[in-house]
């Protein structure tokens, strides 16, 4: 699986943000500590904010807060704002769909994405923080 | 930090204000097993009395290897946890394995469940193995959360599975 990168940049967004839910941090400052674009980012915080997962903080330096449940708030919750986890069951027929092999096919790349799923839905934001941690975050 | 049978019991206090009392993990006795058949019915629907006497017969009290853990709330037992020391296959070291788990659903989100890991997993720890593994239902959003909130990744091993009825 390869996030797409406003995916990503949200992702870095909510969990800087969380990991201190009470400091504003502007667009800038985010972008500047994962090498991301401002303007990409500015966009994907907007998102973010009409989702209520952070919120634009207004006066004197300005920025961005932490808004959400970090222990209810899903890596999967945070994905599918930015893109769609579709399921082979769901998506679109693709020519040779009912043959056996496009069962079988379908059938193995189930498996796949359910395990995919189930890894993303188990990982909440704090869940994640502290996976964070045991890597070194400063 | 009691030691008892080659592990500790710890004594913690509830960070959910809904008790605001202390519970203690302790190994479980004869008579917390029908407050654990109690419990087990109440979430699988389920009376299996059978079943937990013969669990208990076998991993219950002080034994080395095997851990039947309860949390208990002013002698009310809130939570129980089952788990032992397997030889693992294919040639890898033994492990922890834990293969029961459950709080009472009134008191859940106070700390109870993680206390019953830890424990169980000083237990391991003690024993001398260094890996602990599980198996969750991968629909199971609230247990699956709540391994991964204590720090669990996926395995190496995959569970695979076949039907074999005719
Ligand atoms: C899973 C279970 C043991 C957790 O017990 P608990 O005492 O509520 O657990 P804790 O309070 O220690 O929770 C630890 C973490 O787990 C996660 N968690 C627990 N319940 C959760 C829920 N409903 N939703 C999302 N995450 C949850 C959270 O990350 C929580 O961390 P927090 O306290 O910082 O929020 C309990 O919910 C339970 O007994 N469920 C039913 C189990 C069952 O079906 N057993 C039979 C099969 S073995």
């Amino acid at each position: 699986m390869r996030l797409q990168k406003a995916t990503r940049c949200a992702l870095y967004a909510v969990l800087e943000l969380a990991s201190e839910p009470d400091r504003q941090m502007s667009a800038n400052e985010i972008a500047e500590k994962y090498g991301i674009s401002t303007n990409h980012l500015a966009k994907v915080l907007r998102n973010l904010g009409r989702e209520g997962l952070v919120e634009a903080v207004r006066g004197a330096g300005g920025g961005y807060r932490f808004a959400g449940n970090p222990k209810r708030t899903t890596l999967l919750d945070v994905i599918r704002l930015f893109e769609t986890v579709e399921t082979v069951s769901s998506g679109e027929r693709e020519p040779g769909d009912e043959t056996p092999e496009g069962k079988a096919l379908s059938q193995v790349i189930e498996e796949i994405e359910a395990t995919e799923r189930a890894t993303l839905n188990s990982i909440s934001l704090a869940t994640m923080l502290k996976l964070v941690g045991r890597h070194g975050a400063a | 930090m009691l030691s008892m049978n080659g592990y500790h019991l710890g004594i913690m206090s509830l960070t959910d204000h809904k008790i605001g009392q202390d519970f203690i993990i302790r190994i479980a006795k004869a008579d917390d097993v029908p407050a654990v058949v109690a419990m087990d019915e109440a979430v699988t629907g389920l009376a299996k009395p059978d079943y937990w006497q013969d669990i208990f017969d076998r991993y219950g009290g002080r034994r080395r290897g095997r851990y039947f853990l309860v949390a208990d709330h002013e002698g009310t037992m809130v939570g129980f946890i089952i788990g032992e020391v397997r030889a693992w296959e294919f040639g890898s070291p033994p492990c922890g394995w834990v293969f029961t788990l459950s709080v009472d659903d009134k008191l859940r989100l106070g700390g109870i469940g993680t206390a019953l890991f830890q424990a169980v997993c000083d237990a391991f720890r003690k024993y001398g193995v260094t890996k602990v593994r599980t198996t969750v239902a991968r629909d199971n959003d609230l247990v699956m959360s709540f391994f991964r909130s204590q720090g669990m990744m996926a395995s190496s091993f995959l569970q695979l599975e076949i039907d074999v009825a005719s």
